[in-house]
């Protein structure tokens, strides 16, 4: 099977305190460390697990600069036979649809039996695959957090839904899934990896290669656009007991008794 | 005068879904003069009740019968309101799992703009509509303006917008179903699997230790296990620590997981993702336990401590020994 996972560059939120700006219209991205968004990784290892069953290519593409090339490398280091870096000017400032129109251009210069994307990016909502499918007129199912191969033509997944419960539905090839976190456990990628990968040539497209009409993406084709952030005051915020850990302790558990946990 | 407004009504065994109210406040909020339309989509005698339910909120419904759509897949259901939808429209669709699955695509078909996961609307300029939307689990938010001139697809966020109190009403059903003609789909709903009850049931206990990504490894599991045991309480989690196999899925808290309804919640090293939140009724007494004083966690909860909770747990578990120790 041929698999195309769609991966993007996130600041990494388990490393960095995300805060704003001086000036308000950004996050503060000084010294922010990077990686790849967590869903596109398991993303990446489940397309790994069916190749690995099945025979065939995974290959990882981003829409981004030269900056994001490091997650491609690191990918591959993982397992990934082939990456593509989309790149052009003129997709500087892509909303969404955007971004799932550079990715459509891609899908169709080549011949993908199953398309996978991350669930959802921090900054992001959840929304590339299921345009991306629409585009394409392929079928789609977000939230998946399970597939099975049933053969060459159709797939059976599940999705996650509420309560911890699985919708299970069979999905025809080709398709685009999202895919969410826990469908498997990531492997490590160790630096032994990363070196192997680290002088492989990675092909760069742009909107000319791909065919993309640069009017339609980018800053120009994009209909939405962040205006500034700001940090939302939200109710009326927790009492903060401050003091040594156990001058703290000895107040919270106070409040413990008070409130009737602790009997 | 602005566009036309629809609201995608959810709705389960024939009871509408919340969310429904939520779209309707939504809706004034784009146009205080909007008389947003409801499409519900389904099937028998379920999908009349929940046309009569939304058509007391609503001036007018939209109904789509069809014994094909009486499970939501939304694959069926994007053809179908692609087929029904004037081009131009507001369309607002709760953010969850359906939401996710259908709006997106929805956009594309309908040819408009998409604008996800709303939290607050500041309202329409011309043709550009201005929301508020959170990022990096709602550590922050940011307003952001969207181009409406060829329509929009807004999925919002439940629990965002309060509904609004009005007088029930007498709205208009009209029948839709014949206008959406044959759909066919390449995903069949095959069935529903609902998860092995676990060894606690989270959902019944009235004090939850509940640990997030801040545990950093499954070895250090133990340590909120002590302090549980010494409170008679049963740990918890947050999706993290289920996606790393620390804990089962049946302990954790949130919209993908378990709703529990505690007296005392104890979130440690969690950060207090919407999702998370969502899973949490009652109004619990909430104590953050969190070493970054920015959290989301510590603007909802009762009391803060902002500490590294590896450190503090073992030393609460001690004094709660000590004070039980006391008292006995």
């Amino acid at each position: 099977m041929e698999i195309l996972v769609c991966a993007r560059r996130v600041p990494d939120t388990s490393e960095n305190e995300i805060q704003l700006n001086a000036a308000g219209n950004d996050i503060e991205r000084d010294d922010l460390v990077y990686s790849i968004n967590e869903p596109d990784n398991y993303a990446v290892e489940e397309a790994l697990q069916i190749v690995a069953k099945t025979g065939g290519n995974v290959t990882v593409a981003t829409v981004g600069t030269d900056e994001d090339e490091e997650i491609l490398r690191r990918e591959m280091a993982m397992g990934a036979n082939k990456a593509a870096l989309l790149s052009d000017e003129a997709f500087t400032g892509s909303d969404g649809k955007g971004i799932a129109t550079v990715l459509k251009g891609f899908v169709e210069k080549n011949k993908f039996d199953l398309v996978l994307t991350g669930v959802q990016a921090e900054d992001g909502g959840a929304q590339v695959g299921g345009m991306l499918a629409a585009m394409l007129d392929y079928p789609f199912a977000s939230l998946v957090n399970s597939i099975e191969v049933l053969d060459g033509s159709k797939l059976k997944v599940s999705r996650e839904i509420e309560g911890g419960d699985r919708e299970v539905s069979e999905i025809d090839l080709p398709c685009v899934l999202s895919i969410q976190t826990g469908i498997n456990e990531p492997r490590y990628v160790g630096m032994r990896g990363i070196r192997q990968v680290a002088s492989v040539e990675i092909p760069t497209y742009g909107a000319a290669d791909l065919g993309v009409d640069p009017n339609v993406v980018g800053e120009t084709g994009a209909n939405v656009k962040r205006d500034d952030y700001f940090v939302p005051a939200l109710g009326k915020g927790a009492e903060i007991l401050a003091g040594s850990n156990e001058e703290v302790a000895g107040k919270l558990i106070e409040l413990l008794k008070a409130k009737g946990g602790l009997q | 005068m602005t566009a036309r407004i629809f609201a995608y009504i959810a709705h389960k065994a024939g009871v509408v879904d919340d969310t429904a109210a939520e779209l309707f406040a939504a809706a004034k909020k784009i146009d205080a003069a909007a008389n947003p339309t409801a499409v519900v989509v389904g099937a028998g005698a379920e999908l009349d009740a929940v046309c009569k339910t939304a058509a007391a909120t609503f001036p007018e419904v939209w109904k789509i019968a069809s014994e094909t759509l009486a499970y939501p897949n939304a694959e069926l259901i994007r053809q179908a309101l692609t087929k029904i939808i004037p081009q131009g429209s507001i369309v607002l669709v709760p953010h969850n799992h359906f939401g996710i699955d259908l709006a997106p695509g929805l956009s594309i078909k309908l040819n408009a703009a998409y604008v996800s996961d709303v939290v607050g609307i500041d309202g329409v300029e011309g043709t550009s509509l201005k929301v508020v939307r959170q990022e990096f689990g709602g550590v922050v938010s940011a307003h952001v303006h969207c181009n409406i001139a060829t329509g929009v697809v807004v999925t919002v966020r439940p629990g965002a917008f309060k509904p609004i109190e009005t007088a029930a009403i007498t709205g208009t059903i009209i029948d839709e179903s014949l206008e959406t003609g044959t759909l066919t789909t390449k995903r069949r709903y095959l069935t529903t699997i609902v998860p092995e009850a676990g060894d606690v049931d989270i959902t019944k206990e009235p004090v939850l230790v509940s640990v997030g990504r801040g545990i950093g490894e499954k070895d250090n599991i133990p340590i909120a296990e002590e302090l549980a045991e010494a409170l008679g309480a049963v740990v918890s989690c947050s999706r993290p620590v289920v996606d790393a196999k620390w804990l089962p899925k049946s302990r954790q808290v949130g919209s993908s997981g378990q709703t529990v309804k505690p007296k005392i919640y104890m979130a440690c090293g969690i950060s207090g993702s919407f999702q998370h939140l969502a899973g949490l009724k009652g109004s619990p007494f909430i104590v953050a336990i969190n070493k970054n004083p920015k959290a989301p966690i510590f603007q909802v909860a009762d009391v803060g401590i902002v500490t590294d909770m590896l450190e503090f747990l073992p030393e609460l578990a001690e004094k709660v020994r000590e004070a039980k120790k006391v008292t006995a």
